[in-house]
């Protein structure tokens, strides 16, 4: 280190906006909030965390001490590995699913012309809104062994089938509940597109599929990994829906967490499952958010 | 309309049947005159309605519900309009982190805010308490608030508050005459958004309402786990009227692609 | 003693230095712009004599009274945005009262002084209407009108014209001077339309890179620039390179390209490396080979009501503006003589410097 090295600028001066005069102020403005947040987000995450290393003794309900044994029993014991293995299977089929869906769907939406778009759009959208416990007991009734779906395929010479209690059920009301988070990121996407780009590569003589995939899809795919990671992470973590419409045996993550906590009473061991749920949903969210950042930086350098 | 071709609208078409379906069949059964869970082929009846209103566990859930909603959609927008005042127009340490604290609760599972909360009021010993459901339920609301707020004030000509200042307003004036009626659409459709979030939650209530503060959702739920007649779904149809009230309130006052195209 | 005083004025932002050391006197009644190209420090002046920004260095002083630390709000200074930054909540009428509630007037003397503003800004009939129910020119006198209404010691007017076509533009600034010398407030504007400037100040401050170049009235500051800079900021300009070949007390001889000019420039020494500059207009068309440089027309352009003229000659391209008299102008491709008398020659000491384009560019 050159100790010869002149001063550089005094220091920056506080900014000019009159409130920086006070750097107090954005203390006081956010303090309440933060206040709350640590309370209620970060004392009851790490009480959790702490909780998930304690041992429970099963004759009399007590925890205390420390033990990894529910980490490892999450990765050793199969009816948890299993749990964990069909939650990850049900979601990645939603998802695929929901991209299946949900692209072409919010392309289409794109090219309609007002009113239809903003109707339609609502029509799509406005379902997120209705409480998710409507909407599995709408699909548990279209699916009952009376239901109209049912009906159909006897009218169709197929006969009943027992379709609830089963993942395909799931797997449906999934897509149902996730779609509009498909649609949103994609359809923003669509928005930023510039509709000449798409009709000067039709101008060049490229086929009406051939434009989508080369030059509109390209665009919206950042929007379709970040629809695609939204609905996964909320879909691994679903409770309605598995608790609705997958009966007691077909049990997800979410649901295998309430049973500990409100029939089993094993806390310690549903705060590992937990924290483990929260870790792979953080551990997702992080890494779309640096890959879209490296993304974006690699376009614009 | 005329861009799409006949295949594009008939997949549309599907697409908008697979999401209204569920909703549709929920609304006609509730009008069924049966016992059973049917679509009303003999006639429309309101008996079922009329049982939902009778049933003390639901009525008491409702009005739960929404002073639930209503109290901690309030109380979020009163944190929230300062703190996003902070984060977007003042530059200090932590202020990174701050923003990130106040939409976490958008990326952790609600089923996992539900369990921490959980261990919390059992430490501290507000099982059943109503205020801290509510202090709970804030946390889930406020990053809907904080988003539109915080697009809200960025979007915010700095130069109107100072000619206001020029004028010879003071602070406190200035942002009770110009900034807060500038900002009042984001403030208003946070409010609702964070109503309909607080009073649709089922996950994380789930695990910290006692038998006083059950919520709407939660007493659905459970309902349905056990006995299914259709009451259940005259309940159902009344969330989705409600919602439906909401979500065209929220659609005047702020439009509602701003909203849910700026959501996640 | 001035009334707005501006001493050694200095705000730093970090390593960059936005405005250095400026030095301003305002007489009461004056109406003063700062001119210069963007981001040559001209809104961070005037929001320092706002009060939105604070000085890192010197002093400000308002009728004798040291402001340089008072709040923006107790200072009373009238400031138009360039964004106009009305409350788009409150019709024109609550805009323009807004100041006078500010300044606890009572409410039935608010009324006439409401109407008085807004009559004097010629928009009486729209007291009514919000923001966005009027027109860019309607916005910009609100905000005038909202400005003046409290009877403001100064004026600050930050490019208030610059969202206006320029027709509006033009009409607005003749309309801005005659309200300002009926109300006789003192005002500093804030432009960096040269045009502007010069049609409505008194006294123009030509700012560059933070510092203040010159402070005079319009017209010495077109004829007698006393930089490079201002010159081809101010107005078109010929710039000519040449060296000083001879030299007396009254005047000298440059030669540019061999061919020996008379300048009235004294003080000059023999051998010296100068620029000349020549406004365009002060060029005149002559019979060939009759005038100081022969030339032959490069091309020519249509202005209405003048004619200008590239004049290709032994000392490069020069501009010539003639007066469109209805005469039959000149050829393209034919030689011309040119003409000028030696007293509209501006000699600049040192070499030309690098960026001949800058007085197209900015001055439009
Ligand atoms: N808050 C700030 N922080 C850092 N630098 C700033 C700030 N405000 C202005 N500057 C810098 O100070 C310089 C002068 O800015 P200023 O706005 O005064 O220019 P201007 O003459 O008004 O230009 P224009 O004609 O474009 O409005 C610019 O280089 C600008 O980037
Ligand atoms: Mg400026």
């Amino acid at each position: 280190m050159s100790a010869a090295l002149p001063e550089t600028a005094p220091a920056a001066p506080g900014d000019e906006t009159p409130e920086r005069r006070f750097p107090t102020a954005p203390l006081f403005l956010s303090g309440p909030a933060a206040l709350l947040f640590a309370a209620l987000v970060l004392t009851p995450l790490f009480l959790t965390a702490l909780l998930s290393f304690n041992q429970f003794d099963y004759a009399t309900g007590r925890t205390g001490g420390f033990t990894l044994e529910h980490y490892l029993s999450v990765v050793t014991d199969e009816y948890y590995l299993e749990i964990f293995l069909r939650t990850f299977r049900i979601s990645a089929l939603a998802t695929a699913i929901c991209v299946v869906i949900g692209v072409p769907e919010a392309y289409i939406l794109s090219r309609m012309t007002n009113p239809w778009r903003s109707i339609f759009l609502l029509v799509i959208l406005a379902p997120l809104l209705v409480s998710v416990v409507v909407r599995a007991f709408g699909w548990s009734m279209l699916l009952g062994p009376e239901g109209p779906v049912n009906g159909a395929l006897i009218a169709l010479g197929i006969g009943r089938m027992k379709l609830l209690y089963t993942e395909g059920t799931v797997v449906v009301a999934l897509v149902h509940v996730m779609l509009p988070f498909m649609v949103i990121p994609v359809w923003t996407s669509l928005q930023k597109l510039d509709p000449a780009v798409e009709q000067a590569a039709l101008s060049f003589g490229a086929s009406r599929a051939t434009a989508i995939v080369r030059v509109v899809a390209p665009q919206i795919l950042p929007g379709i990994l970040s629809g695609s990671l939204i609905v996964f992470g909320l879909s691994a973590s679903a409770f309605a829906i598995p608790g609705l419409l997958g009966g007691r045996r077909l049990k997800m993550v979410a649901t295998v967490v309430y049973d500990q906590y409100l029939s089993d009473l094993n806390w310690p061991m549903g705060a590992a499952v937990a924290v483990i749920l929260l870790a792979a949903n953080l551990i997702i969210m992080l890494t779309y958010h640096r890959m879209v950042e490296g993304h974006y930086r690699r376009r614009l350098g | 309309m005329t861009r799409n071709g006949p295949v594009a609208l008939f997949f549309h078409t599907l697409v908008v049947i697979f999401m209204l379906a569920p909703l549709a069949i929920v609304c006609l059964v509730a009008f069924t005159p049966e016992n059973t869970l049917s679509l009303p082929t003999r006639g429309f009846s309101l008996r079922w309605f009329q049982a939902v209103f009778h049933h003390p566990d639901f009525v008491q859930s409702f009005w739960n519900s929404l002073w639930l909603a209503v109290l901690s959609a309030t109380l979020a927008v009163a944190l929230a309009v300062p703190a996003s005042l902070a984060v977007t127009r003042w530059e200090f340490p932590g202020r990174g982190f701050l923003n990130a604290l106040f939409l976490s609760p958008l990326i952790i599972p609600h089923l996992v805010l539900g369990v921490a909360m959980l261990r919390l009021f059992a430490v501290v010993g507000a099982t059943g308490s109503f205020g801290w459901l509510v202090a709970a339920h804030m946390v889930i609301v406020t990053p809907y608030v904080m988003r539109l707020l915080i697009a809200a004030i960025s979007g915010f000509d700095r130069s109107v508050e100072q000619a206001a200042y020029s004028l010879g307003a003071s602070e406190a004036i200035v942002f009770r005459r110009v900034t807060l009626p500038m900002i009042l659409p984001g403030v208003t459709g946070g409010w609702l958004i964070a109503f309909i979030n607080s009073f649709d939650e089922l996950t994380m209530s789930i695990f910290i309402t006692s038998p006083s503060t059950v919520t709407l959702p939660v007493r659905m739920y459970m309902y349905a786990t056990e006995s299914i007649d259709p009451m259940m779904a005259a309940v159902s149809a009344l969330i989705i009227g409600i919602t439906m009230v909401a979500v065209l309130l929220l659609d005047r006052v702020y439009g509602l692609d701003r909203i849910l195209v700026g959501q996640h | 003693m001035s009334f707005l005083e501006l001493k050694n004025i200095t705000k730093r932002y970090g390593p960059l230095t936005a405005v250095g050391d400026v030095s301003l006197s305002v007489e009461k009644g004056e109406f003063v712009s700062l001119l210069g190209p963007s981001g040559c420090g001209k809104t961070t002046t005037l929001q320092m004599i706002a009060g939105f920004v604070e000085p890192s260095a010197g002093t400000i002083r308002l009728d004798g009274r040291d402001i340089t630390r008072a709040k923006a709000n107790s200072r009373g200074l009238g400031i138009v945005f360039q964004s106009y930054a009305l409350f788009p909540h409150m019709t024109v009428f609550d805009n323009v009262s807004f100041g006078l509630e500010m300044q606890r007037v009572a409410r039935g003397e608010r009324k006439p002084r409401v109407e008085e503003a807004l009559s004097l800004v010629h928009l009486s009939p729209y007291a009514k209407r919000y923001p966005r129910e009027l027109s860019g020119g309607q916005r910009q006198r609100v905000a005038l009108a909202r400005a003046l209404v409290i009877r403001p010691p100064v004026l600050l007017l930050d490019e208030p014209l610059s969202n206006l076509d320029a027709k509006l533009r033009e009409a607005m600034q003749f309309e801005l001077r005659e309200i300002q010398r009926k109300v006789g407030t003192t005002t500093v504007m804030v432009t960096h339309d040269q045009a502007e400037a010069f049609s409505i100040s008194d006294r123009v401050v030509v700012m560059e890179a933070g510092r203040i170049t010159q402070i005079d009235q319009p017209y010495r500051i077109y004829e007698h620039p006393e930089t490079e800079f201002i010159s081809r900021f101010v107005g078109k300009t010929n710039l000519l390179p040449g060296k000083v070949v001879t030299a007396t007390g009254a005047g000298a001889t440059v030669s540019l390209a061999g061919i020996a000019v008379p300048v009235e420039t004294a003080d000059l020494s023999v051998g010296e490396t100068v620029t000349l500059c020549i406004r365009p207009e002060k060029l005149h068309l002559t019979a060939p080979s009759s005038g100081l440089l022969t030339g032959r027309v490069a091309d020519r352009f249509f202005l209405g009501s003048q004619w200008l003229y590239h004049i290709d000659g032994p000392v490069g391209t020069l501009m010539v503006v003639t007066p469109n008299d209805g005469s039959t102008p000149a050829e393209q491709g034919a030689p011309v003589g040119l003409e000028w008398s030696p007293s509209v020659v501006r000699v600049h000491r040192g070499a030309m410097a690098e960026a001949p384009d800058v007085a197209l560019e900015v001055t439009g």
